[in-house]
């Protein structure tokens, strides 16, 4: 089956700095593919390039970005506008910031799926308020006529998710749908995405920095570091076996209750991501990695573990395919 | 982006230095009088146009006075009134600044309420009406524009006060049993500073075209002292016939106040950001 | 909202009073005024009887206090040089200075909006430099010596527009531009940095995430924000721009109020002076409120406070 996504060696530069490179991976109808990474590892960078909605100054470059089989490198701005909102929508992490403060969120919602599709004013309406309703926002007939100011940060996510969901996409691409919002509205966001991710048979890519919601939500994880994915999996195997020492890194950050004992320290990977500029060549972890030597700064060999399981690492294959 | 503002910075900045090392000796190198008038030589045009005479660069005005040796003291004259003014207006805009900012509540109210009154009053017509009902003088534009041009030392000084007066180093000081006064002398002040020099010169740029404009109106500074404005003034009657004799100190009035806002403009963006947030 | 509006009304009626006050004492200033309406030659005894005619001889509290009564109603006394009623001479000057500040202000929101936003989209470009060095310029430009040098080039060398006066709208051309460049900068320099603030907003990312054309974009999406600040501020300009208009009445004789004012003040037309100021710091009040207002209904987080 044509996965909905398949990105292959996606490269974003900010002048001489790397923010992402050869990242790869693929999101099927109907799963949630999530990827997760420390802050500044170019994850949201990521979600953006696959939108082509960088900042000016920066440059993609891939092999090929393609959407339901279709390059979308090839794609004209036109055409590019013709696919943003309609077959591929995305959410932001800031709900607070991301509707416009001067519009109705009626206003905001039958816009878009009136730029796609030819409707008229009162059916847009319509799907408006069911999808509201879909989405667990009441009194949708009175959120119509209000602004967004009015609404808490919970209720604005849901408006998103809602505004999303107007054109029927196929992909919707999450940055950190989440982060900005109280845990239990956190909890109910993200079953609601479930849901809709069988309902509806949408892929989901949901970009984040906690393996909680990965470990809840995903069914594919890559992780990302300094611009790089560095191990990918089905999410029940990559927890299993953790192959990358970063994986490895992040799971023991996680406190899991009862597993850890009281006074016992967390884990924690010392350092901090580094900015990767032109030229860069080796492994991008050797810095943090405990277990890094002399063949880490030679070039990074990728190996597969199993069907889907992959690892960029020199150290791994004795140790995580052993097991 | 950054290195253009340099630029300008450092165009804005031999500007303004050139004007006023030009009004510091300048009158004295012509070999002319200011104030010498010579009848028989009204309205000589400059060196570079027909009939010039290189006795005069700039010409002559319409009492045969030396343009340039006017043009040059009248540079002394827009540079003191703006320096003079923005003492002034920057001690009594600061000061109230500085306190509404500082104690908030009441005294706050009282200081907003005062700067919200001064911007209703319009600046230019209060002006020439003090001057006109007194009669002009130097002392008096200089009084007159430091008690009107103290608005916007009032808003920085106040804006930022409230900025700083939270942070944990005014709380030191306060923990460390200052006075009031000590903490708004040597807390608050040198770290508003910078945001005060970005309007002293804004200030000084705007007085000197006011004094201009007063005494281009006949209310400013009171002839025979060449102000830029005043010469324009004089100048305009002749203007059909020799433009030259307002295109001179009006050029000479712009690049000042251009240089003047290049420099106030750079140095805001300087520390203007860094310093506030 | 009534709230909001009632309590700004309340502040804008203290500033009226303070005002007056300052415009009172401003006059007293030259100390007394019997002997400069009198004149210079003037005897003792004539000092005396004006004194008692204009009432100067009463306590100054009283003469305050009894301007202000009559001030409130319209009544600003007679002016001693135009031998009319003072509410007669600026009612009869204010047209012209209203339509000169109308349309320097629609020409300068006719430029500044256009350009700051043109600077906006291209920020950091030569477009932008080059609005940013116009902006410069005008700050910098006297707008009195402006004035000289339209009329020499427009008036004298190209002939297309009459020197001075007030007789037709050709009158108002000049000056009209002369007073819209007084506010092009400081418009320019709003719209520009609302507009980029509008621009790397989250909701244009959102918009931009949508598939939205360019254009709805920028002129919906980033403009409407943009435009609230400038849109109030524009209220505040035109009060600006009617107390900067005696600098440019004067300049090419234009028969307005500030005109008049810069005629009663060379004749030491007291009563005039006092109106003038009084009414012209009123007009800014009011628009400063009508500013207020306009940003609260403009914008829709202010709407409902």
């Amino acid at each position: 089956m044509t996965p909905i996504l398949d990105v292959r060696n996606l490269a974003v530069r900010f002048g001489p700095t790397l923010a992402v490179r050869n990242a790869s991976f693929t999101v099927q109808k109907g799963e949630t593919h999530c990827i997760v990474g420390e802050s500044g590892c170019g994850k949201s960078v990521t979600a953006l390039a696959i939108m082509n909605l960088l900042a000016r100054n920066a440059r993609r470059d891939a092999q090929a970005i393609r959407f339901n089989g279709q390059d979308m490198l090839a794609y004209s701005d036109r055409q590019m506008e013709d696919v943003r909102g309609n077959r591929m929508a995305m959410i932001f992490q800031e709900p607070m910031t991301s509707l416009n403060p001067s519009f109705t969120i009626g206003s905001q919602m039958i816009e878009v799926l009136r730029r796609h599709h030819a409707t008229t004013r009162h059916e847009a309406e319509q799907r408006a308020i069911a999808l509201m309703q879909r989405v667990g926002i009441t009194a949708p007939h009175m959120r119509l006529g209000q602004y967004p100011h009015q609404l808490s940060g919970g209720l604005r996510q849901r408006v998103m998710i809602a505004m999303a969901l107007m054109c029927d996409p196929e992909l919707l691409i999450a940055d950190e749908p989440t982060t900005a919002l109280d845990v239990t509205v956190q909890a109910q966001i993200l079953r609601l995405l479930a849901e809709l991710k069988q309902e509806l048979g949408l892929g989901i890519l949901l970009i984040t920095h906690d393996l909680g919601i990965v470990a809840r939500v995903a069914d594919h994880v890559s992780v990302m570091y300094a611009g790089e994915v560095i191990e990918s999996g089905r999410t029940a195997q990559l927890f299993a076996n953790p192959a990358h020492p970063y994986t490895r890194g992040l799971i023991d950050c996680v406190p899991v209750p009862g597993k850890i004992r009281p006074g016992e320290a967390l884990g924690s990977i010392p350092g901090t991501v580094p900015v990767m500029k032109d030229g860069f060549s080796g492994c991008a972890f050797r810095f943090r990695c405990p277990q890094a030597s002399e063949v880490c700064t030679q070039a990074v060999p990728r190996h597969a573990l199993g069907s889907d399981h992959i690892v960029h690492c020199h150290l791994a294959p004795s140790q995580g395919a052993g097991q | 982006m950054p290195r253009l503002t340099q630029i300008s910075f450092v165009i804005g900045l031999t500007i303004v230095g050139l004007v006023f090392v030009a009004a510091v000796i300048g009158p004295w190198l012509t070999g002319h009088d200011a104030f010498a008038q010579n009848l028989n030589a009204r309205l000589i045009p400059p060196v570079w146009m027909e009939g010039g005479s290189s006795l005069h660069w700039l010409g002559t005005d319409q009492l045969g006075r030396d343009y340039l040796t006017r043009l040059l003291y009248g540079a002394r004259i827009s540079l003191f009134i703006g320096v003079l003014t923005v003492i002034t207006s920057g001690l009594i805009g600061t000061s109230l600044g500085v306190l509404g900012g500082f104690y908030g509540g009441r005294i706050d109210d009282a200081v907003l309420f005062l700067i919200t009154c001064r911007l209703s009053i319009p600046v230019v017509l209060v002006a020439l009406a003090v001057v006109g009902l007194i009669g002009s003088s130097l002392t008096l534009v200089v009084s007159t524009l430091g008690l009107l041009l103290w608005d916007r030392f009032a808003v920085v000084a106040r804006a930022t006060t409230m900025q700083i007066r939270s942070l944990d180093y005014v709380n030191a000081a306060w923990c460390s049993g200052c006075s009031p006064l000590d903490i708004m002398r040597h807390e608050i002040l040198p770290n508003i500073s910078s945001h005060l020099l970005v309007v002293c010169t804004l200030e000084i740029a705007l007085a000197i075209l006011l004094e201009a404009s007063l005494s281009f109106l006949g209310l400013g500074v009171p002839p025979p002292l060449p102000s830029w404005g005043l010469m324009i003034a004089e100048g305009k009657d002749y203007m059909f016939f020799s433009a030259w004799v307002i295109m001179i100190p009006g050029l000479a009035l712009f690049t000042l106040v251009l240089g003047m806002n290049m420099v106030g403009d750079g140095l805001r963006r300087a520390f203007g950001t860094q310093v506030i947030k | 909202m009534t709230q909001f509006i009632f309590r700004r009304a309340l502040l804008a009626l203290s500033v009226v009073l303070t005002v007056m006050a300052m415009a009172f004492v401003l006059t007293r200033l030259s100390g007394d005024l019997a002997i400069s309406i009198a004149g210079p030659g003037s005897t003792q005894a004539d000092v005396e009887v004006i004194r008692k005619a204009y009432g100067l001889d009463r306590p100054v509290l009283v003469q305050f206090f009894d301007w202000t009564r009559l001030a409130l109603t319209g009544d600003f006394g007679n002016s001693f040089f135009f031998k009319d009623k003072v509410s007669t001479l600026i009612a009869q000057r204010m047209p012209v200075t209203f339509t000169l500040g109308f349309a320097g202000l629609a020409l300068a929101l006719m430029i500044s909006l256009p350009l700051g936003i043109i600077a906006a989209l291209y920020e950091n470009t030569w477009i932008d430099r080059t609005a940013l060095l116009l902006v410069m310029v005008g700050q910098a430009m006297p707008s009195f010596w402006l004035g000289l040098i339209l009329m020499i080039v427009f008036g004298l060398q190209l002939g297309w527009l009459p020197i001075s006066g007030t007789g037709s709208w050709q009158h108002f051309v000049m000056p009209a531009i002369v007073l819209a460049f007084t506010a092009v900068p400081a418009l320019t320099r709003l719209m520009r940095s609302g507009m980029i603030d509008a621009l790397g907003s989250d909701y244009i990312r959102t918009a931009r995430a949508k598939g939205l054309s360019r254009s709805s974009i920028i002129f919906k999406h980033a403009l409407r924000n943009a435009a609230i600040p400038v849109v109030s501020i524009a209220a505040v300009q035109l009060g600006f721009m009617l107390g900067g208009s005696i600098v440019i009445e004067t300049v090419f004789a234009l028969h307005g109020v500030g005109y008049l004012a810069w005629e009663s003040i060379s004749k030491n037309d007291f009563p005039v002076v006092q109106a003038v100021v009084l009414v012209l710091a009123s007009i800014y009040i009011g628009l400063t409120l009508v500013s207020d207002i306009l940003n609260a209904l403009l914008d829709p987080r202010l709407r409902g406070a």
